[in-house]
């Protein structure tokens, strides 16, 4: 699965490096996220979709 | 609407949710609202763009007259729309990312330590509210802002007055007053030589950019105070009063530490304090739950409604510190959604963990539905909590 952000729509609300931090980390200076790796399977895919979902922003998404 | 009992939403919002739950209502200043009780209805609205946070609208359906906090200043972040609050949200939410505030965990640890430390001097029955709850998360953000700690007792006052629905229009214009002429000093002085702190930075990278704005700063330092004082200490109060009141749920924590985390995130939906700071004013006409909301009318998303939602958490009003569920709108949603929240998740687990290893025989000094609860207050709490312990 393909992990898409929308640095654009990002607020910075961490809820994506709670969720799953060896996939999302945060830029030093503005706070939006950062992907650490798009490729991503099994139980860290289902973690994604989990942020995906808690995302406030809508700043995340995924394809196959 | 009060609530039902210290913990529970009134239960006017079930029958509301189930019954009609997009609904108009008249609010104490005289204007009308619709009110969202859905979780999904609340997310979607505060998702969408098409509603302002444009509190110095004249048709915004604020709950007290807002006027003088208007007349005092420049919109702060909670008020902006877009294009504005983008921009000014990232120039300081890099002050608030996950890992700053692992890095910041140490001192937050000191910090709780040394309170419990004072609590245990007081003597039986201490008060935990004026020992623990106001000055953790008071010492935290002053130290993140640089904003001198002897201050604290002078915010504190002023800012629980600003939040309590019973201050008078005059007084909280006094409040407001008060705040801003010492943030304006102080900003003032770190504008002549810049420390090494929140405001110091903002100040170095105003400059970098070359958008120098004074009174952007001070209504930046107004909003973080008081948002830092009110929220995280009445989540502290209410946290403990709950934890010891459900013994099996508090003898899963001690258990395994690794459970606190979840144990926040379900007391943040349990109690969901700020249940009115979800307030929107649509700008376009716009469907939700299926009812046509138009451009003018104002709109609650009532956060604490939507957390108690059953369509979503299997018997809501029940504590179940396993549930974890992060979904919960406790913070709010969308482009404003709480910009402190990891702050205050760190600053809960660390105080309950170390409290209750602490102190293991912590008891409430007086029976739970006699203690002081700030039932007319924007950010629900408790005023005091007499607590013994040996
Ligand atoms: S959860 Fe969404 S808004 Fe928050 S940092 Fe991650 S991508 Fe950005």
């Amino acid at each position: 699965m393909r992990v898409i952000t929308d640095v654009d729509r990002c607020v910075g609300a961490g809820q994506c490096v709670l969720t799953e931090p060896s996939v999302f980390d945060q830029r030093e200076e503005d706070g939006t996220v950062l992907l650490l790796t798009d490729e991503v399977r099994g139980e860290t895919a289902e973690r994604v979709r989990e942020a995906t979902h808690l995302c406030p922003a809508q700043a995340l998404s995924t394809s196959d | 609407m009060e609530r039902r009992c210290p913990y529970a939403p009134p239960a006017e919002y079930d029958r509301i949710r189930a019954e009609n739950p997009v609904t108009q209502v008249e609010l104490p200043t005289g204007k009308r609202a619709w009110v969202l009780t859905r979780h999904e209805d609340v997310r979607a609205m505060l998702a969408d763009p098409r509603f302002s946070s444009d509190r110095a609208n004249p048709r915004f359906p604020t709950l007290v007259d807002n006027t003088p906090m208007r007349a005092a200043f420049k919109p702060s972040l909670i008020s902006m729309d877009p294009p504005e609050h983008g921009p000014a949200r990232r120039a300081v939410v890099g002050e608030f990312t996950v890992r700053r505030m692992e890095a910041l965990r140490p001192r937050i640890q000191e910090i709780v330590d040394q309170a419990i430390d004072d609590l245990l001097a007081a003597g039986e029955p201490a008060d935990l509210v004026t020992h623990l709850s106001l000055p953790v998360p008071s010492l935290v953000i002053c130290e993140l802002l640089g904003v001198p700690y002897a201050d604290h007792e002078f915010f504190q006052l002023h800012s629980g007055r600003l939040l309590s629905r019973d201050t008078s229009p005059e007084d909280r214009r006094h409040s407001v007053d008060q705040l801003t002429s010492y943030l304006d000093k102080l900003i003032v002085e770190k504008e002549a030589a810049p420390t090494d702190d929140l405001l110091g930075r903002q100040i170095l990278k105003q400059r970098e950019e070359d958008n120098v704005d004074h009174e952007a700063l001070v209504s930046l330092a107004f909003l973080l105070l008081i948002a830092g004082h009110e929220t995280t200490a009445n989540m502290i109060s209410l946290g403990v009063v709950a934890l010891i009141e459900h013994p099996e749920q508090l003898a899963l924590l001690r258990e395994d530490p690794g459970v606190t985390l979840s144990a926040v995130e379900e007391l943040l939906r349990y109690f969901t304090i700020a249940e009115v700071a979800t307030t929107r004013l649509a700008v376009e006409d716009v469907e939700i739950g299926g009812v046509r909301i138009k451009a003018g009318e104002g709109v609650i998303g009532l956060s604490n409604a939507a957390n108690h939602d059953p369509a979503v958490y299997e018997r809501p009003d029940e504590l179940d510190i396993a549930r974890g569920a992060r979904n919960h709108v406790a913070f709010g949603f969308g482009a404003h959604q709480c910009l402190g929240q990891n702050l205050a998740r760190m600053e809960l687990q660390i105080v309950f963990d170390t409290l209750f290893r602490r102190v293991p025989s912590l008891r409430i000094a007086k029976p739970v539905d006699e203690l002081d609860y700030k039932r007319n207050a924007t950010v629900y709490g408790l005023h005091s909590l007499p607590v013994t312990w040996s």
